[in-house]
């Protein structure tokens, strides 16, 4: 099925219909079915699903560049979007940087894609919810199953014209035990991957075990991040740092060639890697793109237009507002080292046998590979999840935020009580930096983004310090 | 008026199919933006976006389905899988659903707007920002950015309780930004505001910015903090301005008292609220000077209208009077398992999303001073102003903001600027030390307030004034 395509190229040729061969035109056709079941106080209370069209014309005429898009796809409709923006075009300011189109390329069919993600019914979604809220043994529980399909196509009228598809299925929840929350995400190209039983039962244990938690006199503590934090220092990495736009205004912490983090860090953008999108707004084919190698900066990402300004290709990061924002990385991964080892066989947390029964913090660490982390750390803090992360400072990527779902003081390898949220202000390249970086963990876990066809993966990480700034009272 | 006509189809057919409640909206946006920097265009955006969201309730669950078609048949599908998606929330029940009583309104409404912003030319447009910008690289700005935004909504709302609402809503503003680049840091200063001050008003509001005339100054404070003293760390007495202080309102105030979050719904993602209920009406909040209000109907706050997405009118109300809680931001549903005898906040970011609890207008009425009394009243502190990041726990009770710039006050007198100014605290405790506030109001808007999911940008309002805060902890650092 090419349909996207065919309209995006219909679009192409009307604009040289109304304008003649002199404007330079492309198009994206988007149709996505949408749907995000979401629950809180453990039933189902927003259950929503939509269908988009969307056409986004760009064209270039006489050394003026406009854009702009609609979703009603008649011919009229058409016509009249066409009409708008080369209006917008002959009026608009001078674009002296304008790029230029990309060239017929070619391009590997978009992976195969699952019927049951992308048309999942409410009754689908609302299942997994079911088997989430059960396996919380009571607990309250709070979250969403989403499910997202996108059918895209692409033309211009340098006469390069594809088509593709992304589809993926996301379940991120927490559970609640006495003001205490843990949460447990997960992020697939297909719904029949998605567990969510096995995802409320790690949420609730979290949940248990963060309860009755201590407040901690703020310092520099080191700490073990689980794959939801890390997913946060990749996205404002992504953000601030490798984006292209970002690096050229000399906003950027980067510095292409040098080794900047420690070794034990290889960062990836891999848009592959799940069912995304084979090519971005440009059309520019999409590909892995090793940013960071062994501790070593290596790239920047680029769309057409901060491409031209550094006289390099473009590396496939154009979005909605790349123009403005810069282009950015959005499935982001942090490699494995494999220099965590030895891990527990049994998964179990990083816990000794207590006497008189249940362990009430053996829920703290939920898989084998965090646990031998922790299991190394003398004294520190085990941290779930960052909230509420914002840049202070750009250029040195100083950013302030909190702790959220669980953090837990760790003793001799050992967890040993929950501590209350404490409020950090840390650079990020700096925490990540030479000799900063104690452990890798052997697997990673995809985390979904707040936007479908952006992710992050990450095992945990080990880190010699994070410098707490604030406790829960100020 | 077939936009009536196709949300009546579509509410009659999730009632049809079995819902005890159904409303439906048909919105169109008209959106335009346009962007430069150092003197040449970025981007330039026009986007049109039509179509129906219809929602419905079946038994205990909601169920809600957003199609981009306008046909007769698209309505009746789209009223009918908005039911079948309630009967699936039926498999992980809640209790039962009420809505706070309304009567049916008819009505038409618009904002007010004396010069159409989507008539004024590109040409026009595009100039203010090239001159904006260039001025600013001539005063010593590496960055020099400008943005407008445009959004021009009309939207009709129709429910199975008769409302039959049409509201035309234009919103725009603008903003600059210069940006100086130093050695491992870089300073930024924006008029008014960071990406602007927006309103639901015409053009004349973009007119009244001066971009123009603030720009050389901006560009040169810019380049001056990069060699300024840092904001001392410790405790002191803080003067926020009020662009500053209207954030604050939004984060520690306008957010934790949106039911919703009272109630638990966004507990997993937007996060909950330090309020309880029970102290609704005995809470002390703030200091006696602390009067914030719910107010949809400022003419030209940017969280006006005059009708929300369930059909409940504008309407003023209390939030803090006199230091004490008595108030929320609510919905039908919501407000009904409050027990409360209102909603009206609650709003939709276009038509393919859920209406949910959302800020209108929140922000403090004046005070009895200015900033210059309040500056002269102050012996030692420091003046903050202008955003520059924000962060707040999912309770709403540890922030930590900071500021664009800072100033030294020693004495009575503004002193020397200071460069990465921040302070961080507790909102109670925060807003229980406010001792002086300015009766300088501006309805500061922000265009940009993230919540829900799928996520929804809101627009909201913020009355705000200079106010000064005792021992306050400044000065964070990594």
């Amino acid at each position: 099925m090419t349909v996207e395509r065919d309209v995006a190229s219909q679009v192409v040729e009307l604009v040289a219909r109304l304008a003649g061969p002199g404007p330079q035109a492309e198009v994206l056709v988007t149709r996505a079915e949408l749907a995000l079941t979401r629950f809180a106080n453990s039933a189902i209370h927003q259950n929503v699903a939509e269908t988009q069209v969307e056409v986004r014309l760009r064209v270039h005429v006489a050394g003026r560049t406009a854009a702009g898009s609609a979703n009603v796809t008649t011919a009229d409709g058409l016509r009249a979007l066409v009409e708008r923006v080369l209006a917008a075009a002959r009026v608009g300011p001078l674009d002296p940087a304008w790029p230029g189109l990309t060239p017929a390329t070619p391009m590997a069919d978009s992976p195969q894609w699952d019927t049951a993600t992308g048309y999942a019914g409410p009754d689908d979604r609302a299942t997994l919810v079911r088997a989430f809220v059960d396996a919380a043994g009571g607990l309250t529980t709070a979250g969403y199953c989403r499910t997202a399909l996108r059918a895209t196509g692409f033309a211009n009228s340098a006469g390069h014209a594809v088509q593709g598809y992304a589809a993926e299925a996301a379940m991120d929840g927490i559970a609640r035990a006495g003001g205490a929350d843990g949460v447990a995400r997960q992020c697939v190209d297909r719904l029949a991957d998605l567990d969510g039983a096995e995802l409320g039962r790690r949420a609730a244990a979290k949940a248990r075990a963060a309860a009755d938690p201590v407040e901690l006199a703020p310092g520099r503590y080191p700490v073990v991040l689980e794959p939801a934090a890390v997913a946060d220092l990749l996205h404002n990495l992504a953000w601030y740092g490798f984006n292209g736009k970002r690096y050229a205004e000399r906003q950027s912490f980067v510095e292409p060639g040098v080794a900047q983090f420690d070794r034990a860090v290889t960062l990836v953008d891999d848009p592959l890697a799940g069912i995304g999108l084979p090519f971005d707004l440009e059309g520019t084919p999409a590909r892995a793109l090793t940013l960071v190698d062994a501790g070593t900066t290596t790239a920047v990402v680029h769309d057409r237009r901060s491409a031209a300004e550094w006289g390099v290709e473009s590396t496939g990061h154009a979005w909605i507002d790349s123009a403005t924002a810069g282009p950015m990385p959005r499935n982001l991964r942090l490699v494995s080292s494999g220099t965590a080892g030895r891990a527990p066989a049994t998964g179990g947390p990083a816990r000794g046998p207590v006497a008189g029964g249940v362990d009430p913090l053996a829920g703290a660490v939920t898989d084998a590979d965090t646990a031998a982390l922790v299991s190394r750390m003398e004294r520190g803090l085990l941290v779930s999840d960052l909230w509420y992360t914002r840049v202070l400072e750009p250029k040195s990527l100083v950013i302030t935020g909190l702790t959220r779902n669980g953090v837990w003081l760790v003793e001799q390898g050992q967890v040993t009580r929950a501590v209350r949220d404490l409020r950090f202000t840390e650079s990020y390249p700096r925490a990540l930096g030479p000799g900063a970086v104690r452990e890798v963990g052997r697997r990673a876990f995809r985390q979904p983004d707040r936007h479908d066809g952006a992710w992050w993966e990450a095992p945990s990480l080990r880190l010699a310090a994070w410098n707490f700034t604030g406790g829960a009272s100020g | 008026m077939v936009e009536f006509e196709v949300a009546e189809a579509a509410v009659q057919a999730a009632l049809d199919a079995g819902a005890q409640y159904a409303d439906a909206r048909v919105m169109r946006r008209r959106y335009e933006s346009m962007a430069a920097s150092n003197g040449d265009i970025d981007a330039l955006t026009q986007d049109d976006s039509v179509g129906l969201g219809v929602r419905a309730l079946v038994g205990s669950g909601w169920g809600f389905h957003a199609v981009p078609e306008l046909s007769d048949r698209a309505a009746r599908d789209a009223g009918r899988q908005a039911a079948r998606t309630a009967v699936a929330s039926g498999l992980v029940p809640g209790p039962p659903v009420e809505l706070v009583p309304a009567a049916p309104v008819v009505a038409s409404w618009s904002s007010p707007c004396e010069v159409d912003p989507l008539g004024v030319s590109l040409t026009t447009k595009g100039d203010l920002l090239v001159a904006a910008t260039r001025t600013m690289v001539e005063h010593g700005a590496d960055l020099a950015e400008g943005l407008y935004q445009i959004w021009d909504t009309t939207k009709w709302f129709v429910s199975s309780e008769g409302h039959r609402i049409d509201q035309h809503i234009r919103e725009c503003g603008g903003g600059i930004s210069a940006t100086s680049i130093g050695d491992g840091e870089t300073q930024r200063r924006s008029w008014p505001s960071y990406r602007g001050q927006y309103g639901t008003t015409g053009w004349e509001l973009v007119d009244s910015l001066d971009l123009t005339g603030h720009a050389g100054r901006i560009a040169e404070e810019s380049r001056a903090l990069l060699t300024a003293p840092l904001c001392p760390t410790g405790e002191t007495d803080l003067i926020l301005g009020g662009e500053q202080l209207a954030l604050q309102i939004h984060e520690s105030v306008g957010h934790a008292i949106e039911l919703d979050r009272i109630l638990g719904w966004e507990a997993a993602f937007a996060g909950t609220s330090w309020l309880d209920l029970a102290q609704l009406g005995e809470l002390r909040y703030g200091s006696e000077l602390m009067n914030i209000t719910i107010d949809p109907t400022i003419p030209g706050a940017l969280g006006s209208f005059g009708y929300d997405d369930e059909g409940s009118p504008a309407v003023k109300r209390d939030a803090v009077r006199a230091g004490r809680w008595v108030g929320v931001l609510a919905g039908r549903d919501s407000g009904a398992v409050a027990g409360l005898d209102y909603g009206g906040s609650v709003r939709a970011d276009g038509w393919a999303r859920l209406p949910m609890v959302r800020m209108t207008n929140v922000g403090l009425e004046p005070g009895p001073h200015t900033l210059e009394e309040i500056i002269a009243a102050t012996d030692n502190g420091v003046l903050m102003d202008i955003n520059r990041s924000w962060s707040i726990d999912d309770k709403r009770l540890n922030f930590q903001f900071g500021c664009e710039i800072g100033w030294e006050i020693r004495n009575g007198r503004r002193g020397r600027m200071l460069r990465n100014p921040t302070y961080t605290g507790i909102g109670p405790q925060f807003w229980r030390s406010m001792d002086m506030l300015s009766s300088e109001i501006v309805p500061w808007g922000t265009p940009n307030c993230g919540k829900g999911q799928p996520g929804q940008v809101g627009h909201t309002g913020h009355p705000a004034a200079p106010a000064r805060f005792r021992n306050v902890r400044v000065g964070v650092r990594a």
